[in-house]
């Protein structure tokens, strides 16, 4: 950052619970409907239709409040927040305001200072406050692709209005792109642990807005801030916050003011963009639902929540570390996602050899699963399959570049290890019995050559080696074979 | 009480003769209303929620997250003023 001054960034996220259900009415969810098929009259608006909570929602909410160091409120309510769009069907989205679901959150996070090519340096975990996780609806979506007299006319499509949502705002802690977008991959991937969010960017099922400020150190109030939208992904968010902190700065330097205005991250030309919209004040006038009573939960209800979480992902890589010897790159890139955490940690058990296991796992799976773009769990290898290969290899029955074959046939089939290392014939004979029954052979048939070595030629021992190789094509274990030969020379 | 604020927030045109009109009765509303401000409530807790006795609210709830039926495209768009191939259509809006 240019001399003497420093950003000043908060997050708000939007994440869709995964729930079947809308969170005030019981329509599906589902994703890639003919439009407007998953509406009734509450979801639409229509006059006397009432809301009714849908508690999966509720415990989804808990969920991800709890994986992210919130409190969770035994008291809440639910607000209408009001404003004119035609995606929002009522004319306000029901939300919370004073009262919400959760807030208070501490929250650590691994954050790296990145290089040039952004590629992480040094990882070091940094504290940010997480002001409140609520409850709220989703509105419905507006339409252009494909569709008549786009200048003139909106569509909407109204299958999403009313799908639950996880809004999650933090206290503006963050100083720098990096620091935001190693947050958002936090809360991504603890929703997805969880099981609270499928938290896709690329699918809308997570969003963000960053509101980014600058200041000169020292300065302890706050300067105007801009509001970041259209961020679909995490790397554009990156890209879209740091333009702004030095969009901001220069024009601070050219004496220039920064006004309070919301802008679009512009993915074709690589900069931020005023958002185009009438003029209109921002007054919610936010008051309690009235078709909605509070939201109350019991202290037994919240310490069973707490009781039926799964491990989180920073407790388990401190334990693999601990645990397993693993460094800290290693044990975090294993719980960057948790089917992969927990096949490593399959794995590991049932091989007994958890630093082999890594290792296989980190270069050789991980290759294949981003070259077939998926994840372990949609992958055909499983967690026995994988420990049966380690096995094989640490006990030196096939060779590493063997072993890299074998998981890239594994991978493609599904087959075992063992069923791939006998069709490609990679099995080694490591049986004494069977290399001195060859051994045998070969001294039978090369008398003079015996008869050499045994005058003092040393050299030709290779000979012998290569010759019982020969006969047992190439699947005999060369360490057996050298003890083998020493002995009956 | 600034009628015409209000008026905007509701996308409401008014005229001035409106403004002159609904002005002094707005005024009365919220005097009304603001009497309530005349009583102590300092060791009163908040009412939420209204009618719901606290304690019962979470028995208002859907248990079950399973879907039900919905009405289908046709019905939805049915009552629509305008629409298009399943969508509402309405007019352009900014973004
Ligand atoms: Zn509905």
């Amino acid at each position: 950052m240019k001399n003497g001054w420093e950003a000043v960034i908060g997050m708000e996220i939007h994440a869709q619970l995964s729930t079947e259900t809308k969170i005030f009415c019981a329509c599906p969810t589902s994703f890639g409907e003919t439009p407007n098929s998953n509406t009734c009259p509450v979801c639409l608006g229509l006059p006397g239709a009432l809301p009714v909570l849908n508690w999966r929602a509720v415990e989804l909410g808990a969920r991800a409040a709890l994986a992210l160091g919130l409190k969770i409120n035994e008291v809440s309510i639910f607000a209408r927040k009001n404003y004119f769009y035609p995606d929002l069907p009522k004319g306000y989205q029901i939300s919370q305001y004073d009262k919400p679901f959760s807030s208070d959150g501490i929250l650590t996070i691994m954050t790296a200072e990145r290089d040039d090519q952004g590629r992480p340096i040094e990882w070091k975990p940094m504290t940010i406050r997480i002001v409140r996780l609520h409850l709220e609806e989703d509105a419905g979506k507006n339409v252009h692709e494909g569709l008549p007299e786009v200048d003139k006319f909106s569509y909407i499509d109204l299958n999403r209005a009313g799908t639950p949502l996880a809004e999650i705002v933090t206290a503006p802690d963050f100083r720098s792109s990096w620091q935001a977008y190693d947050y958002v991959n936090h809360v991504r991937r603890a929703l997805q642990w969880v099981g609270a969010s499928d938290a896709d960017m690329e699918k809308g099922n997570l969003r963000c807005e960053a509101n980014v400020s600058v200041r000169k150190i020292g300065e302890t109030g706050f300067r105007p801030k801009v509001e970041l939208k259209n961020l679909n992904s995490v790397r554009f968010m990156q890209k879209a916050i740091e333009y702004e902190i030095n969009r901001q700065i220069e024009a601070y330097e050219r004496g220039e003011e920064v006004v309070q205005e919301t802008r679009l991250w512009d993915e074709k030309n690589n900069c931020t963009r005023v958002m185009r919209s009438k003029e209109e004040a921002h007054d919610y006038r936010y008051f309690p639902e009235p078709d909605l009573p509070p939201l109350i939960v019991s202290k037994e209800w919240i310490e069973k929540i707490k009781a039926e979480m799964p491990e989180l992902p920073d407790a388990m890589r401190d334990r693999f570390i601990k645990d397993y010897g693993l460094s800290f790159a290693d044990a975090n890139q294993l719980v960057s996602e948790k089917s992969l955490a927990e096949f490593y940690e399959q794995t590991a058990k049932l091989s007994g050899s958890p630093r082999t296991s890594a290792n296989f796992i980190l270069s050789e799976l991980l290759r294949e699963l981003n070259n077939a773009g998926i994840t372990v769990a949609e992958s055909k290898i499983t967690a026995e399959k994988m420990a049966e290969l380690i096995k094989l290899r640490d006990e030196d029955k096939i060779n590493n570049i063997q072993a890299k074959e074998v998981l890239a046939e594994m991978f493609r089939t599904g087959k075992s290890a063992h069923e791939v290392v006998k069709e490609k014939g990679f099995e080694q004979i490591s049986d004494v019995a069977t290399i001195e029954k060859l051994v045998e052979e070969v001294i039978e048939k090369n008398a003079k050559q015996v008869e050499d070595y045994r005058k003092g030629n040393q050299k030709i021992f290779g000979f012998f080696v290569g010759q019982v190789m020969k006969a047992s094509q190439g699947k005999a274990n060369p360490k057996v074979v050298n003890e083998v030969l020493k002995a009956k020379l | 009480m600034d009628v015409r604020k209000v008026a905007k927030l509701a996308h409401l045109e008014i005229t001035e003769e409106e403004v002159a009109i609904y002005t002094p009765q707005m005024q009365k509303i919220v005097a009304y209303v603001e009497q309530l401000n005349e009583l102590d409530t300092e060791k009163v807790e908040p009412a939420i929620g209204g009618l719901t006795p606290e304690g019962q609210a979470t028995e208002a709830v859907r248990k079950e997250d399973k879907p039900h039926q919905t009405l289908g495209q046709d019905s939805a768009i049915s009552q629509a003023p305008d629409a298009h191939a399943g969508y509402f259509r309405v007019p352009k809006v900014l973004s």
